[in-house]
């Protein structure tokens, strides 16, 4: 590995370079001019993005840079929330998410999230993969089995669980109950999978199994990824976001940022100057 | 600068320790004796007559209460059944939908004030919109009040216990793009469900000792329990009218009726914190 360019603290990038086959990425999801307000205060300022398709892309920042603001406007959950506003436009699939009329059922099967804590629900192992089958389709015991077992077997969790399909999901450990919500929220088969900071409560040989997890999944899927661990974003993703304040300052192939930021604010960050 | 006296800081922290203390003891010590008197009191009216016998008149022996407690028993299940639903529903609006909102607020506020009316309005309340009108009083008059007593309870213990439910797992289940009445029903419910079922038992609880309500509702009644529209045999009442009466038999039984109902009470309490211990995770 070549590591010459690397300042000490910083970051070694293992992925390769994606250069050659760029231009063959397709565009999922097209932010412009998204800015995000929360009441008064605005916490998103003009960010303009593109996530590539069947990329992992990261975003990483300082803690309340909006981060995990930016990806919550990707399947509008914020908007279970009073005076939380988001104005711009997010194109997927030729549709604007922003758009009043967008069905936000129709837009969340389509766009899973992971959240930070595990949240596993109070039922059954097998129901909480089943949950979201059971939202959107109508099928037999056995199709659905089938869609749960291929759900947990693409989550690398079958093999721990198999023959506790009927136990709570909160009796699994933290990093189970992790790998279980992605289960669940790939079950629908989204096309896009959010992740916010899916690795920050669990252990580390618990995240390395997420890790592994996020680049099988990305031949199916579209994936963005908010996190706080700079190596992590240059273990797992082809393309990295820096968010500073609210703004992108920085966006590009992860080798790039990583080893030759365009921006002092992106070098000052990943070399661990602030933040 | 000079060190605080450590002597001082022991003693000072020694002396509130013992006074609440103290304070606990006694508050153990308060229930203990009531229970002791009314149990040591009323636990020789305990026969079998007197849990399926008719009342009969002072000095003729035997005789029971068997109509006052199926008559609390059907006026309480049907306060439950008026009280519980609309509390419930109320509790979901306040912690799912209307959150800060100034109506939500309103209707917190009140809910408040409404939990603290003494009983005894209440009872006066339903006396003149209901018994005076209809002309009886009634078994359904009695329930109506009681359940005006139970729904703003109900209403507050919902809320509390929903809020308890973390925002992650709404968030998570409406990512999965679940309705909201689904999240609510479905995932947050169940989270919360062991909150709701110790909330609406306190609440039965509270409101099967209550007797001004009653006095003013539901009346009592010598007789078994025909129809709720009529005068209904209940026991806060039964006890208020033979403890107040010059016979010593009647008091013997309101002793008794009052340890029933303590008893009751307590099963439902314990009841209530083993389904919070047993089934919260």
């Amino acid at each position: 590995m070549n590591n010459s360019y690397l300042k000490p603290g910083s970051i070694i990038v293992t992925r390769e370079k994606l250069s050659p086959d760029r231009d063959a990425l397709q565009v999922k999801v097209k932010v412009k001019n998204l800015s995000f307000f929360y009441g008064t205060q605005q916490a998103l300022f003009d960010n303009n993005l593109e996530i590539f398709e069947n990329c992992v892309t990261a975003i990483i920042g300082p803690s309340g840079c909006g981060k995990s603001t930016h990806i919550r406007v990707y399947n509008r959950i914020y908007e279970m929330y009073r005076g939380h506003l988001a104005t711009g436009e997010v194109w997927m699939d030729g549709q604007n998410i922003l758009d009043p009329g967008q069905d936000l059922i129709q837009l969340r099967k389509k766009v899973g999230m992971i959240f930070q804590k595990p949240t596993p629900f109070p039922l059954s192992v097998f129901e909480n993969v089943a949950y979201g089958l059971r939202l959107h389709y109508r099928m037999s015991q056995g199709e659905l089995s089938e869609r749960v077992e291929e759900a947990l077997k693409q989550a690398a969790l079958w093999d721990e669980v198999k023959d506790k399909l009927d136990e709570s999901g909160l009796a699994l450990s933290g990093g189970q109950q992790q790998r279980l919500c992605i289960a669940r929220a790939i079950a629908i088969k989204p096309e896009l999978l959010l992740m916010d900071e899916p690795t920050s409560a669990i252990d580390p040989v618990a995240t390395a199994k997420i890790e592994e997890l996020v680049d099988t999944l990305k031949k199916n899927y579209t994936i963005v990824i908010v996190t706080h661990n700079m190596q992590q974003a240059a273990r797992i993703s082809d393309f990295t976001v820096f968010f500073y304040e609210g703004r992108i300052i920085e966006f590009g192939e992860t080798q790039q940022i990583f080893t030759n930021p365009r921006e002092k604010q992106t070098e000052d960050y990943i070399t661990g100057r602030f933040g | 600068m000079k060190d605080r006296s450590l002597f001082i800081r022991h003693s000072v922290n020694f002396g509130i320790k013992v006074i609440s203390s103290l304070s606990a003891v006694l508050t153990l010590f308060m229930l203990g004796w009531i229970l002791y008197v009314v149990a040591s009191r009323g636990l020789g009216a305990f026969h079998l007559d007197f849990f399926l016998k008719l009342p009969t008149p002072p000095g003729v022996p035997g005789g029971g209460i068997a109509n006052a407690i199926i008559g609390t028993a059907l006026i309480t299940l049907l306060a439950t059944l008026i009280g519980v639903p609309v509390g419930i529903l109320a509790g979901i609006y306040l912690a799912e939908y209307g959150l800060d909102s100034r109506a939500s607020n309103a209707v917190r506020f009140l809910a408040n004030i409404l939990m603290g009316t003494p009983s005894i309005i209440i009872g006066v309340f339903v006396y003149t919109i209901l018994v005076m009108r209809m002309g009886n009083f009634s078994g359904y008059a009695g329930a109506i009040a009681l359940g005006i007593i139970i729904l703003p309870v109900v209403a507050r213990t919902t809320e509390d216990m929903l809020r308890l439910v973390p925002n992650s797992m709404r968030e998570s289940a409406l990512a999965l793009g679940a309705p909201r009445w689904k999240v609510i029903l479905g995932i947050v419910f169940r989270s919360a469900k062991a909150g709701l079922v110790t909330g609406v038992l306190l609440a039965i609880a509270r409101v099967s000792g209550e007797t001004a309500p009653l006095l003013f509702t539901a009346l009592n009644s010598p007789y078994w329990v025909k129809s709720l529209n009529e005068p209904v045999a209940n026991l806060t009442v039964t006890i208020f009218n033979y403890a107040m009466s010059p016979y010593a038999d009647w008091k013997e039984k309101a002793w008794g009726a009052s340890l029933l109902i303590m008893f009751g009470v307590l099963v439902v309490s314990i009841l209530a914190r083993w389904f919070f211990r047993e089934k919260r995770v």
